[in-house]
């Protein structure tokens, strides 16, 4: 016993116990993020596929029955309902048309912008400013007011024109128009991070290279095309696979704007129709089996944004 | 010359109508009551009145969850910055063999889609209340601690780039001051950063302030601990809506954000777009 604790002692104890304790310290540093990271995202996500594994209603919540692993059966059933295909189709075309709106809209005020005097684009800038900072809520609330069946400026606007099957018409009422509704509102507050991000890269962009091509005879749309375009590539991805990214998990303004998800469900989202399936149904394992899915899906795309970074060259 | 004038006329318009919403937000917050409820669609008010705001803060207790609300924004502010601000220097001024797999993980945990964790997280909340009642589900304290887990990614992500601007002399000089390596951190590096932090602290707090689905799911039967987003849709009522005090209770929850909007703005795309170089 006494012959042991000295042999375990590197050589030349100094030094190593200052690189010893050099390699420690940013482990101490890390410590309390990572704790914090660990209990409240990696183990939740673990649960997540977990229970997904489960069947798992109120019952086995409560205790009144035990917990029954039934492997891949809540998969199988998502799969096999053709709700879950709705959804699912539902929030493809509803995020892509989110997406495409929000870069189409930006982009073209992005350019528009350059274009300017400077106190009109100041003016564009703060209104855009003000459009994001709107929290998800309060963007919500006012949109459904401007959008009022019978309160509304929107359809006391329409049918003033003379348009009076406006009056007192719900834009909730049927599917596309609850989704047009909600769509306009995302565009809304989130196409002024694609225009102030494209504004940027169109003024990083050097202008010896437009006048040089201008020179060369080049038209004001080739330039655009064949010049710029290329040019903001990195930015366009980037704006790209955020813009996908937040509106794939788009909860609060579907929540808010369609009333849980429409009438009968009928503008339910993932993230919505996982909600629902847990805390309306009690379904906790089918729901988190809808939440594994968003989750896979989401991870595809964050893989093609990471790769994106890299060939950019963003150093880590 | 005509072109230009026709160019900046279309900039106006759309900035117009960008703004609208807001702007019919604050004119309804301040519009009699009479008048919203007549449907009176005049774009201006010759009598404005501060009556919503007055109902929303006295009648409806707005000024519980507007404190409620800031609580926990103010918690997850430090106790989030604190942490990634650590973990930034951990990550940008040593030399170790997982660091770069870290920072991998770090930029993945900002993707990890966490609305998808809710019915864990929910599970969890109801574990840990059942230990530490202040932290479980309606508590304020569940709040807090989603959130400063939700924030961390990001300020971890965007404070990298401000401490390792801090040149490797200062250290150098304070080490040979004496100082030991936690006296640097704090002493020197700490103020250095500070511009960093406050932009990650906009960043965190907006996040936090604007949260629904973690509070309406979390705080469930305890109205009392509410915070703004929920309480705001609680004024929809299926027979009337309360549209004078849901429009003040919109102004009195998005003017903060505004406000601190202004301030980070420079940082804003570079920050929301985790790595692009602004």
């Amino acid at each position: 016993m006494g012959m042991s604790a000295p042999s375990l002692r590197l050589p030349g104890g100094a030094t190593s116990r200052r690189r010893r304790s050099g390699r420690i310290e940013p482990w101490m540093y890390l410590l309390p993020a990572l704790v914090v990271l660990g209990v409240m995202l990696a183990y939740p996500l673990y649960q997540l596929a977990l229970v997904s594994f489960y069947d798992y209603r109120q019952p086995q919540v409560t205790g009144a029955e035990p917990l029954r692993f039934t492997g891949l059966e809540n998969y199988r059933a998502l799969l096999g309902d053709p709700q879950f295909w709705e959804v699912l189709l539902n929030t493809v075309v509803f995020a892509g048309a989110c997406v495409l709106g929000t870069l189409a809209v930006g982009g073209c005020l992005a350019v528009l912008a350059t274009r300017l005097a400077p106190w009109v684009r100041i003016l564009l800038f703060l209104a855009a400013l003000g459009a994001w900072a709107t929290p998800a809520v309060t963007g919500s609330a006012v949109w459904l007011f401007l959008f009022d069946p019978s309160l509304g400026p929107v359809n006391q606007a329409l049918a003033g024109l003379g348009l009076t099957e406006f009056e007192g018409h719900s834009w909730t009422y049927t599917k596309w128009s609850a989704f047009g509704l909600v769509l306009s509102q995302v565009v809304w507050c989130s196409f002024p991070f694609v225009m102030v991000t494209l504004y940027a890269g169109i003024r990083a962009i050097p202008h010896e290279v437009i006048e040089a091509a201008r020179l060369d005879g080049a038209s004001t749309g080739r330039i655009a095309w064949s010049v710029m375009l290329p040019m903001l590539r990195p930015v366009m991805t980037i704006v790209t696979i955020q813009s996908i990214i937040w509106d794939f998990k788009i909860f609060t303004q579907i929540y808010i704007m369609t009333g849980g998800g429409g009438i009968a469900g009928q503008n339910l989202v993932l993230n919505v129709y996982a909600y629902q399936q847990a805390f309306a149904s009690g379904q906790y394992g089918l729901g988190s089996a809808i939440g594994v899915i968003t989750t896979l899906l989401l991870l595809v795309i964050s893989l093609v944004y990471l790769r994106a970074l890299r060939r950019q060259g963003e150093v880590l | 010359m005509l072109r230009g004038l026709r160019v900046n006329t279309v900039g106006l318009l759309i900035a117009l109508a960008v703004a609208f919403p807001l702007y019919w937000m604050v004119l309804s917050a301040l519009k009699p009551r009479t008048a919203l409820e007549a449907g009176d669609p005049t774009p201006f008010t010759l009598s404005p009145t501060l009556d919503s705001f007055r109902r929303v803060l006295l009648v409806e207790d707005f000024g519980r969850y507007l404190l409620n609300s800031a609580t926990v924004a103010a918690a997850v502010v430090v106790f989030s910055t604190l942490c990634a601000f650590l973990a930034a220097v951990a990550l940008t001024r040593y030399r170790f063999r997982s660091r770069v797999t870290l920072l991998v993980m770090v930029l993945i945990a900002q993707m990890v889609p966490v609305e998808a964790l809710t019915i864990p997280l929910f599970f969890l909340m109801r574990g840990i209340g059942q230990t530490v009642p202040q932290l479980g589900l309606n508590h304020l304290g569940s709040l807090m601690l989603v959130h400063t887990a939700f924030a961390i990614p990001l300020a971890i992500w965007m404070l990298r780039g401000f401490v390792a601007a801090v040149p490797r002399e200062l250290e150098e000089a304070a080490r040979l001051d004496g100082a030991g390596s936690l006296t640097f951190v704090w002493r020197v590096l700490f103020p250095l950063v500070a511009p960093g932090v406050v932009a990650t602290s906009i960043f965190s707090f907006i996040m936090t302030w604007n949260d629904f689905l973690f509070a309406t799911t979390f705080i469930i039967s305890a109205q009392e601990k509410q915070t703004l987003p929920v309480v705001l849709l609680s004024f929809f009522r299926p027979d009337q809506n309360d549209w004078g005090a849901i429009m003040a209770g919109s102004v009195l929850m998005t003017v903060p954000v505004l406000v601190f909007f202004l301030f980070v703005q420079r940082r804003l795309a570079s920050g929301l777009g985790g790595a692009v170089k602004g």
